[in-house]
């Protein structure tokens, strides 16, 4: 916390910061508000790093501390035990459909994202299509959705009716990054392409897309997570094989042995992965333009 | 479409023609995806049903009747209503003040985007798997009861902590705060810092600079935050169902309850009332902000 002073862009926020902390040191709202925040972290990964730990006890463990011995059991016990389900299987089903969905999810809030910069008759209609398609009942949703397939006499199945479903719940949270994205792209980038005599696909191919990809590693890393992790929706949707939330969900319900937290423990260092590899390579695509562009700048 | 009158009115159907064409697959999605499960959804709240999950198109109210004329529908509403109002209190009161601190109080930028970014980490992750992460916690023999035991100040572990009202309230706080940080904290990024400057040189108090600037500009992120926090807790189930132990029903649990045992047209009635309450209730908070343009710009 002492770069303040010395960073060179930091200028006039340090100035406001100083004119909310008095310049005798830091303010006692300081305080109270930097003990919120670490409390509100520590509750937030707290019970999460609990289950890391309890998920490596031996044979004797159970839900709570103290734990029980150390080993790996419970991780093997998940995936050679037939009776906690299809858990492999699911875990495959899962990480196929999520890079399905984050594929599309790119592609389609991308070009979503190019046709919002500028209004046109009936945009709003499809705004709040998608504002509706984010806030109504997931659960609601995937049965209308099971229901429709089972009139049109289709067989719902975690690649048709739950990759749908699924984008119906991603592509919200895509367009909404793109929004934020789109907002610091200077359209005159684009117009100086055209001038030189760059068609709309090169314009797009050379100049918007290597512009904008950090924001676009942004949206495949929302795609891809929300996939992973999607429930509600896919649950009347994804036919007779689970993905793997619908499979901890069932587990939740029946196994009360600690391969619940060895579960959580697997699921969530795939999630971990994914976030890694999307901010690192996020860093990385800043790095390689020289420190902070002008978007960056502004960003804040 | 040929002549001169129309060299005024080409610009803009091109403009439209381009438009829709790049927002046509995102259309493709919702349409199937959104429109048409909500219509079927409505449509089903109409027909009746053979009991065993066929449906009988037809046109009759009686699944609104039936829902509308049991008393156990208040309740879950009431016992809804109440575990939103919490939900948005707690996630209101610390999403504002996180976000407050981040941009206010922490002067090393590259820090403050670090700390966003640590609070955001876990809405990347299972939330199901966030929740059940709270019996180590929360449990008979958890580190909470633990710890006062040891303290002395109980003697007999407290039971309320888990498996009840208590215990959904902390899974929403948990799993939504996220849903207000965000908002506010982008809305408040947005405050010119040389406005406070010139408040503070005007002399005007901390709280002066929190109730006539802060919280004015902030309110748009507020807002949207809300819209986000009361729709998934009442679009939810499974948090009411794990959490409570069963204890405690919720609408959309209700709803869950009758699709399994294939009572689709009261299910669809029941979800066609609460799509519309919550309709009703977004649009309220959408009176006093412009989300498109908070969105967009």
């Amino acid at each position: 916390m002492s770069g303040a002073t010395s960073d060179p862009r930091g200028g006039s926020i340090a100035g406001a910061q100083r004119a909310i902390a008095p310049r005798s040191g830091r303010p006692w709202t300081f305080y109270v508000l930097a003990t919120l925040f670490a409390l509100y972290v520590l509750a937030l990964y707290g019970p999460m790093i609990c289950i890391y730990i309890l998920s490596f006890q031996d044979v004797r463990g159970g839900l709570v501390f103290p734990m029980k011995g150390h080993s790996l059991h419970w991780f093997v016990d998940l995936f050679t035990q037939v009776r906690t389900g299809d858990v492999k299987g699911s875990f495959d089903r899962s990480i196929k459909l999520a890079i399905l969905v984050t594929i599309l999810t790119v592609v389609i809030s991308f070009l979503a994202g190019l046709g919002f910069r500028r209004r046109f008759a009936g945009d709003g209609v499809v705004f709040y299509m998608m504002i509706g398609s984010l806030v109504a009942p997931g659960l609601v949703l995937g049965l209308g959705t099971g229901l429709l397939f089972q009139a049109l006499g289709i067989a719902t199945s975690w690649y048709g009716s739950a990759l749908g479903a699924q984008l119906s719940w991603t592509l919200p949270f895509g367009v909404l990054v793109m929004f934020a994205v789109m907002s610091r792209f200077d359209d005159a980038w684009e117009e100086a392409a055209r001038d030189l005599g760059a068609s709309r696909w090169q314009a797009i191919w050379l100049v918007i897309i290597p512009v904008l990809a950090p924001g676009l590693v942004a949206v495949a890393l929302f795609g891809f997570t929300l996939s992973y992790d999607e429930f509600a929706r896919s649950l009347q949707t994804a036919g007779s094989l689970n993905t793997l939330p619908l499979e901890i969900w069932s587990m939740t319900l029946n196994v009360t042995s600690p391969s619940l937290y060895a579960l959580g423990t697997v699921t969530t260092i795939v999630s971990f992965i994914i976030i890694g590899a999307s901010l690192g390579t996020i860093v990385m695509i800043q790095k390689r333009r020289g420190g902070h562009s002008p978007s960056s700048e502004r960003s804040a | 479409m040929a002549g001169t009158a129309t060299q005024t009115i080409d610009r803009p159907a091109r403009a439209n023609l381009t438009g829709w064409l790049y927002v046509m697959p995102l259309a493709v999605v919702l349409v199937p995806f959104f429109v048409a499960p909500i219509l079927v959804v409505l449509a089903a709240s109409f027909f009746s049903t053979d009991g065993f999950g066929g449906l009988t198109p037809g046109f009759t109210l009686s699944n609104y009747a039936e829902i509308l004329r049991s008393g156990l529908t208040l309740n879950l509403y009431l016992s809804t209503i109440k575990f939103t109002l919490l939900t948005l209190i707690f996630t209101l009161v610390i999403g504002f003040f996180v976000a407050y601190f981040l941009v206010f109080h922490v002067r090393n930028q590259l820090l403050a985007i670090g700390l966003f970014l640590l609070c955001t980490v876990p809405f990347w992750t299972s939330n199901i798997i966030r929740m059940i992460s709270w019996i180590p916690l929360l449990g008979k023999e958890g580190l909470i009861n633990d710890a006062l035991l040891a303290t002395g100040l109980i003697h007999q572990p407290l039971e309320v902590l888990l498996f009840s009202d208590l215990a959904v309230v902390i899974a929403y706080v948990h799993q939504l705060t996220i849903f207000m940080i965000v908002p506010i904290f982008n809305a408040m990024a947005r405050i010119d810092k040389k406005l406070i400057e010139a408040a503070v040189d005007a002399g005007a108090s901390r709280l002066d600079i929190m109730r006539l600037i802060v919280v004015p500009m902030a309110k748009n992120g507020i807002a949207l935050g809300s819209i986000f926090v009361m729709s998934i807790v009442m679009g939810d189930f499974f948090v009411v169902k794990v959490m409570s132990g069963g204890g405690s029903a919720s609408v959309v649990g209700a709803f869950y309850e009758d699709v399994g045992v294939l009572q689709y047209p009261t299910a669809a009635a029941s979800a066609v009332l609460l799509t519309l309450i919550l309709l009703a209730l977004v649009s309220l908070i959408l009176r006093t902000v412009d989300i498109r343009r908070e969105i967009t710009q």
